[in-house]
């Protein structure tokens, strides 16, 4: 079992502290025009303490209660990607000389240090798959330098939506890997487990307590409830990868009669990688920009060869995203590109809901 | 971590007109020691960039041997090719690559080929049929099919007629509508294959084109006996990067740019011919 110890909630300020003075930036969940979203966090207080969130297919709504919790809520919009696949990204930019010679400059990949309160262990396992994807050769150098600087405080997740799916995934409700520092939240204060050579020294630091055993049984018991609780699944990755084979399934068409191509799944994604490269020309005619910028396949513009688009019909586009996100995306990385987090659900605007599709292409059954 | 997503300068040296509107471009990176280093397989891309316009996906069709220049032919189609089209001697452009993986050229040696084209003179097709060509005596019997809408189309007609005096080279032509002038078939490129039917056994088929086309010529070849791994095609998508990175080039599982573009019969054939796949 990893290094662990408690940390009263009287101090979690202190490690608000020592990571602020760490970083150049700590991020922590707070309420932002009605949804939980990670913001630069200095003081404990900002956490969104009492705050439920209630999801459902094309619908999130906080609550606030009576709870001593600063995290009995399951996820916000935002993961970690646009933390380090930010929505827009220069890349290089070039300059025609007057005797009409061009310059190809780079844009050089900043170091970043910037430490993360509250990630849920959906987010890092999305963040898993982006490593995969970016890191990989001949990789993207800005992804690498944000990556490179994160600092990672994830907290167990106890309160599943009802859009959560994690489970079913393998990929939650609780952190196994990739954090520096995981919390458990108990209604005294936090079980702190390391998980990192630099999140050792802040557990140090932190000099916190010994775990008593009633607090180990009550954190078991919350985590195997938040996994218990889950209603919503996916299919194996194997009975996935056979979308593959369903490309011509009426259903792509019934889904289409719903969808309305608007995006708000990719966006909320915490996998999806599309990107286009934008020319971002100056009024200085002897000067351009070109940068990558989040893409959805449920754009026209996505598909384009020669100048039309190949999927021009929606029910192509969600075909496209689906058949990518589960059963592609098993080839090229080795598992399925989705986590169990439920965004997709909760924020489309028609609600629909991709482990419900996924069974009616399927004919899958569940009791 | 590699630079491959920076383009270098390049020079045009040469712009030769095809047709009016596609253009070979003639290029040299102007850094002399990055133009020495290139190197590129046939059936491979680069993309080029236009400053304040962007960057598209363009074939090499010139040969692997040729260190002086690359070629680049272009037909204006979208925004960035319209603008490519204009370029004349001395102007500058950017250029990333090569990229993908090309013509299973190594394997094809000591073998008959068969090169399925359609559409308006494929680069990818011409590039491997050259570099055949200018080494004749690697390779055995060649085949070129080349299937055009109407008769019209046919871009560089004079060198299909030059390559057809070429020893041991074969070339059918085929037009669903057609000119009185046109000596070659009528109707669609796969009805040619009756004529062509001892040339396949023990051969490999290399196809670019419209993809009906493709799906319809490789059907064909395995119902007259070809093995489906001997069957490479070069696919298009929307690319943007070039080094799968982007996501719009997806065909199924595969990223084409990185992948492909040229990819063998067995990889792709289940995710052919369906609309928008």
């Amino acid at each position: 079992m990893n290094q662990s110890g408690f940390l009263p909630r009287a101090d979690l300020q202190r490690l608000i502290d020592r990571l602020r003075r760490e970083h150049a930036d700590c991020l922590g969940p707070q309420v932002r025009d009605e949804a939980i979203v990670f913001a630069s966090l200095e003081r404990a207080e900002q956490l969104p303490f009492g705050y439920l969130d209630r999801q459902r297919p094309g619908s999130y709504r906080l609550e606030f209660g009576d709870s001593e919790r600063a995290f009995a809520w399951a996820n916000g919009p935002q993961a970690l990607k646009p933390l380090v696949f930010e929505p827009e990204q220069p890349m290089w930019h070039s300059v025609r000389d007057p005797d009409g010679s061009l310059q190809f400059h780079p844009v050089p990949a900043k170091p970043s240090s910037l430490a993360v309160i509250g990630v849920r262990a959906c987010d890092l396992a999305a963040l898993a798959l982006q490593d995969a994807h970016f890191l990989e050769e001949p990789g993207d150098p800005w992804y690498a330098a944000r990556r490179e600087g994160l600092f990672l405080v994830a907290v167990h997740c106890t309160h599943p939506a009802e859009t959560c799916f994690c489970a079913s995934t393998g990929d939650g409700p609780s952190c196994g890997a990739g954090f520096d520092l995981a919390l458990h939240e108990l209604d005294e204060g936090f079980i702190v487990e390391v998980g990192s050579d630099a999140g050792q020294a802040v557990f140090e630091a932190l000099q916190t307590l010994p775990v008593a055993p009633g607090q180990r049984a009550a954190a078991e018991a919350q985590q195997a409830r938040a996994a218990e609780v889950q209603q919503r699944r996916l299919p194996a990755p194997a009975r996935l990868a056979e979308l593959m084979q369903a490309a011509t399934d009426p259903h792509w068409e019934e889904v289409a009669e719903r969808c309305l191509s608007c995006g708000n799944c990719t966006a909320v994604c915490p996998s999806c990688f599309c990107h286009r490269h934008a020319e971002t020309p100056a009024l200085d005619p002897s000067r351009s920009g070109h940068a990558r910028v989040w893409d959805s396949c449920f754009s026209a513009a996505h598909s384009l060869l020669h100048g039309r688009p190949l999927r021009a019909q929606t029910a192509q586009r969600y075909r496209q995203w689906l058949t990518h996100k589960l059963a592609g995306w098993q080839v090229q990385y080795g598992r399925i590109g989705c986590v169990g987090c439920g965004r997709c659900i909760s924020w489309c605007p028609v609600g629909i809901d991709l482990t419900a599709e996924v069974d009616a292409i399927l004919g899958e059954v569940h009791d | 971590m590699t630079e491959a997503w920076l383009p270098r300068e390049a020079e045009v040296v040469e712009c030769v007109a095809e047709t009016g509107d596609t253009h070979t471009l003639r290029l040299r990176l102007t850094d002399p020691a990055r133009h020495d280093a290139y190197r590129f397989a046939p059936g491979q891309f680069n993309m080029l960039a236009l400053h304040g316009i962007g960057e598209v996906p363009i074939s090499i069709v010139s040969d692997i041997e040729d260190v002086r220049l690359f070629d680049h032919t272009v037909r204006a189609v979208g925004r960035v090719t319209r603008a490519l089209v204009r370029l004349r001697p001395g102007d500058r452009l950017g250029v990333r690559g090569p990229f993908g993986r090309g013509w299973p050229l190594a394997e094809a040696e000591g073998r008959n080929l068969v090169v399925v084209t359609g559409g308006l003179g494929c680069a990818p097709a011409v590039s491997v049929i050259r570099h055949v060509l200018r080494r004749r005596e690697r390779f055995g019997r060649l085949t070129i099919l080349q299937g055009v809408k109407h008769s019209n189309d046919l871009l560089w007609r004079g060198q299909y007629e030059a390559w057809a005096r070429e020893p041991d080279t074969q070339v059918l032509l085929a037009a669903d509508v057609a000119t009185p002038d046109w000596p070659w078939h009528r109707g669609l490129i796969t009805e040619l294959f009756e004529q062509i039917e001892d040339a396949l056994a023990g051969s490999l088929a290399m196809m670019c084109g419209p993809e009906p086309m493709m799906v319809a010529a490789g059907r064909m070849l395995l119902e007259r006996g070809m093995a489906g791994p001997d069957i490479y095609l070069s696919m298009e998508r929307n690319m943007h990067c070039g080094i799968g990175q982007c996501g719009h080039c997806q065909l199924g599982p595969h990223f084409v740019c990185r992948d492909g573009p040229v990819f063998a019969w067995p990889a792709v054939a289940s995710l052919l011919g369906i609309r928008g796949f």
